[in-house]
């Protein structure tokens, strides 16, 4: 056993009960953290210059990244890992879930700041655009996102890495906040659908 | 698993947020027209009475795993100001000023003090002191 170890439930009382194998692993990847203070001085750098290629490359790049991923998480991953055995998903949600905690945050952030100056250094999110409302309704599903996202994904996230970290963690806790990691992930890859029919129709009006 | 008897945290926090996510949205939609702040500032309202009313009815939860809440709320909170900072960034960056700028930073604050303190919650609910 490496790290900690989550018994068996079902398995008889005999002996002592098997148990899986958790490997050590930081809650935040201390690599991530340079990875994403690069990407967050980027932001920062293009807002200041309010350049259309800086601003451009960041919110498309991290706009592809976060669509892609919600969608492949909520839609694919999630109904893999669900199919897994116990010791299969806890390898896989402890190499996985250590990204996540640092990817996600920066990415949204990334996409969410050089969109909105973008959509100032193209007159898109000033109300006298002719397709104002389009630029609304992005608005308003990307605040839903954002709300499922803070309160249920990323909490939901740190949650399980801390009980993995445990000495004895309680595979239902587990279960249960992978459950709802995943429904979450879902729903946001469903509501990235709807960004992405508004943001091509945006790019495509004359 | 046993379930401890707790406030509705998660619930009442996400309403918290729509309701400064939402006046974000309605400031923004008026954008570059002078836009009346009333219906911001009764939202930015709602929502400060919220948070309050959320942490000081966590605070009376008497077995409540605090150490464990302050340690992830502390290292969250730290993220969530660089977030915050780099939003409030952006607003002055584009001269953002007067009451709206007002609102929105008092709406990031709010952010930046419930989306630590949800985070600090989920762990610490699950965090049982006999298996520290």
């Amino acid at each position: 056993m490496v790290e900690g170890a989550i018994a068996l439930q079902d398995e008889p009382a005999v002996g002592a009960p098997p148990a899986l194998e958790i490997p050590d692993f930081d809650i935040v990847p201390r690599v991530g953290l340079i990875l994403a203070a690069v990407a967050a001085a980027a932001v920062i750098v293009a807002v200041a210059v309010n350049k259309l290629w800086p601003l451009l490359f960041l919110h498309v790049s991290g706009g592809a990244a976060w669509t892609i991923i919600d969608l492949f998480l909520g839609l694919v991953l999630g109904p893999i890992m669900g199919a897994m055995p116990p010791p299969a998903r806890v390898q896989f949600t402890t190499r996985l879930m250590p990204k996540m905690v640092v990817i996600m945050p920066i990415v949204v952030t990334m996409t969410l700041a050089s969109g909105w100056q973008l959509g100032i250094h193209d007159g898109t999110v000033l109300s006298n655009w002719p397709h104002h409302s389009w630029i609304l309704a992005s608005f308003i599903i990307v605040g839903v996102m954002s709300v499922i996202a803070l309160g249920l994904l990323e909490p939901a996230n740190i949650a399980v890495l801390i009980e993995l970290k445990k000495p004895q963690p309680r595979p239902e806790v587990i279960e249960r906040l992978m459950k709802r990691f995943m429904y979450s992930a879902g729903i946001l890859g469903a509501m990235q659908i709807a960004t992405l029919v508004i943001m091509t129709r945006i790019a495509s009006f004359p | 698993m046993s379930e401890r008897q707790l406030p509705p945290f998660t619930e009442v926090a996400m309403t918290s947020l729509a309701l400064i996510v939402a006046g974000g949205i309605y400031l923004s939609a008026h954008l570059p027209r002078h836009v009346p702040l009333t219906p911001a500032i009764i939202l930015l309202a709602a929502s400060v009475v919220l948070m309050v009313v959320n942490l000081a009815s966590l605070a009376r939860v008497s077995d409540f795993a605090w150490d464990r809440f302050f340690q992830v709320a502390k290292w969250s909170g730290l993220a969530y100001l660089v977030i915050a900072g780099m939003i409030e960034y952006a607003f002055l960056q584009n001269h953002v000023k007067g009451g709206a700028l007002v609102i929105l930073t008092l709406s990031l604050a709010v952010f930046a003090v419930h989306v630590p303190a949800l985070v600090g919650f989920t762990v610490a609910r699950f965090y049982e002191p006999s298996t520290a």
